[in-house]
């Protein structure tokens, strides 16, 4: 990849400490975003993908820690950033939406107020200025009969239109990376495409690299231009969307991708991973995917295997596809 | 499929909630409004829509988890609304239901063992060899090890509780069982697991299913038929195949169309969106209830409710429905 890395995220480990020992939610996690890009990080539920953005947010609390590696926005190393300096950055050049519109806005403030302070914090406009913005990120966001909307609760609106909010509250400092957590997992399917659509036409329009987080193979297939396919806190396969699809190399995204009923296809029986998802605090001394995988040897459940480079931009942590070159630089 | 008998069936049912208003004007939400419906004995009917369309609220009508407020339903040829608790009751035990949220819907007080053996003891099984046998047998049947027998809920997973739920709906031997959303709370590699366990016990119990769903992927696998429903009526009724094949009604094809798709080479710009929001069901639309989303729409459809159009063996209420 040749295109300017905005976001680089380098060998990241988010550990989490309990009373039970520790749990590695995010492995060793390196994920370069190019600007003006979208990427994808798909996996199921507690694989650590919204770890790994929590962690680049700077949310992570107690007992969540990072414990190792960097994360560098545009050349600045945002690791160790005080509370201080981490206000500046977020919500300006970083910003993120959540999975639940419903919660996170607040109640007891009108929206246009919501996204109104968003400017206000980062920059030096005046109150007007920055109602007169809020509105042209409304219209721009596809909120109907946006002086109206200004002054509405988020309980007088749908969940598809305070996502939008979600969505213009995020944009409306143009940021140089926006990262979308489950961002239409919670919304109906004609509403999700209005969504996707609307977040590839801002990340065009405005050069805003995005990482969508998402369970959904779909999604992924449909808007992402390189994926990141996570299985208990490691990247178990990268690559661009079409090779991924094209060319499935770990036998954990084989299964999931044949797990999926197709809409083209009428099987009588659909494809299935045996077992569940390991204890992070039990996690095997091999492979993590070890325990599942129909191919695994005895040196899978003896040895960890690394990124290994399966082709152009194509990686893959499996021995089937061990070579010298190794993406996760090890 | 021919000679199908039918299992269950509903006439001009009607499902509103009150929610408060004045005395003057009462606010009513319309969940499901004059739907004729007929399940077939051992066929899946799948059942849907986006969110707030009414099909879970239809799923319980039918089977009386909630009274409705007008209409009929028909189980084996009996009204079963007007019955007495007492008669009904009887009829209950061959109706059954999984719900979507398997945190949700077992008691994280009762063990896995007092949770499907309270269908069993309720219907009057009271020896206890029997009573372990049986809960032993259903476990296996659904796939969790027997030494699980006197864990609680919380000890399991998400897949593992919806087998459980599982075990609970079919304990009784019930001929209907509404699954409400029955995957969509599990994870793809779970979900194909718990779909594959549904089919199988279709299979050995000859069960009917009506099967409540949102995902158009996992009703593809599952349905023979399919019933679409938008804002409490139903808008096209017909075999999978074919109502995937050619949709008539254009919600259902913008439906269809709007699925993200696990294949990055369909991928299109083009692709025509609805646009909009849906409705409330406070205050329906007048005549179609979907005119004001449809690119289609003429004059006639905010006036008149579109009837029943007979398309060979399909269903569709659209006035003027897509050709083929």
């Amino acid at each position: 990849m040749s295109e300017s890395i905005v976001l680089d995220i380098r060998n990241l480990k988010s550990h989490f400490f309990t009373a039970k020992g520790e749990v590695p939610a995010v492995d060793g996690v390196s994920i370069q975003v190019p600007a003006g890009k979208i990427i994808g990080i798909v996996g199921e539920s507690g694989c650590g993908k919204s770890m790994t953005a929590m962690s680049v947010m700077g949310l992570l609390r107690y007992p969540g820690k990072v414990v190792d590696g960097t994360i560098t926005l545009d050349g600045r190393d945002i690791t160790h950033l005080s509370p201080k300096e981490l206000s500046t950055v977020r919500g300006n050049e970083l910003s993120m939406i959540f999975q639940e519109p419903m919660t996170s806005l607040n109640p007891v403030i009108t929206v246009g107020r919501q996204v109104r302070e968003a400017i206000l914090l980062h920059q030096k406009v005046s109150r007007d200025e920055a109602k007169k913005r809020v509105i042209e990120i409304f219209r721009e966001v596809g909120i109907p009969e946006p002086e109206k909307r200004y002054n509405s609760y988020p309980h007088q609106l749908s969940g598809g239109l305070r996502q939008r909010v979600m969505i213009g509250m995020a944009m409306v400092c143009k940021p140089k990376v926006m990262i979308a957590d489950e961002p239409t997992t919670a919304l109906d399917v004609t509403i999700e495409a209005q969504i996707l659509r609307l977040m590839k036409k801002l990340c065009r329009e405005q050069g805003t690299s995005i990482i969508l987080i998402t369970h959904n193979m779909g999604v992924v297939a449909e808007t992402c231009d390189y994926v990141y396919v996570m299985y208990a806190g490691k990247v178990m396969e990268q690559a661009e969307t079409f090779a991924l699809f094209e060319n499935t190399s770990h036998p954990y995204t084989q299964g999931l991708l044949k797990s999926i009923p197709k809409l083209n296809e009428k099987a009588e029986r659909l494809y299935t991973i045996e077992g569940v998802v390991p204890n992070l605090l039990h996690l095997p001394e091999g492979c993590n995917f070890c325990t599942r995988c129909t191919e695994a040897d005895a040196r899978c459940r003896k040895e960890k295997p690394a990124l290994y480079q399966a082709g152009d931009g194509h990686g893959v942590r499996c021995f089937k596809y061990e070579s010298e070159v190794q993406l996760d630089g090890k | 499929m021919e000679n199908k008998k039918v299992l269950l069936e509903a006439k001009h049912l009607v499902k509103e909630f009150p929610i408060g208003g004045t005395k003057k004007n009462p606010l009513t939400v319309h969940a499901v409004s004059d739907v004729n419906l007929e399940i077939y004995e051992g066929e899946t009917l799948a059942l849907v829509g986006e969110s707030g369309c009414g099909k879970s609220t239809l799923g319980r009508t039918l089977i009386r988890l909630l009274e409705p407020t007008s209409g009929e339903v028909f189980f084996e040829g009996e009204e079963i609304t007007s019955m007495t608790a007492r008669e009904f009751a009887q009829r209950r035990r061959q109706m059954q239901i999984i719900f979507q949220d398997p945190y949700a819907s077992l008691n994280p007080r009762m063990s896995v063992k007092e949770i499907i053996a309270e269908p069993l003891t309720t219907y009057g099984m009271k020896d206890k060899g029997e009573l372990e046998n049986r809960i032993k047998d259903l476990m296996k049947k659904v796939g969790i090890p027997e030494e699980f027998y006197n864990r609680y809920p919380h000890q399991f997973s998400g897949g593992q509780r919806q087998r459980i739920g599982i075990a609970r709906a079919i304990a009784l031997n019930p001929r209907l069982i509404i699954c409400d959303e029955p995957v969509s709370a599990l994870d793809v590699s779970i979900q194909s697991q718990v779909l594959n366990l549904l089919k199988d016990l279709q299979q050995e119990y000859s069960l009917t299913y009506l099967f409540i769903s949102h995902d158009l992927s996992v009703v593809k696998f599952i349905a023979d038929r399919v019933c679409v429903m938008f804002l409490g009526s139903i808008c096209e009724i017909g075999s999978t195949e074919a109502l995937y094949e050619q949709p008539l009604h254009p919600y259902t094809r913008f439906l269809l169309n709007a699925i993200p798709k696990a294949d990055p080479r369909l991928r299109t710009e083009e692709k025509e969106l609805l646009s909009g929001e849906i409705p409330s069901p406070v205050n329906p639309p007048s005549g179609c209830r979907f005119h004001t989303r449809c690119p289609y729409a003429r004059e006639i459809c905010s006036r008149e409710a579109p009837g029943c159009k007979q398309v060979g063996q399909r269903q569709v209420f659209c006035h003027f429905p897509l050709e083929k």
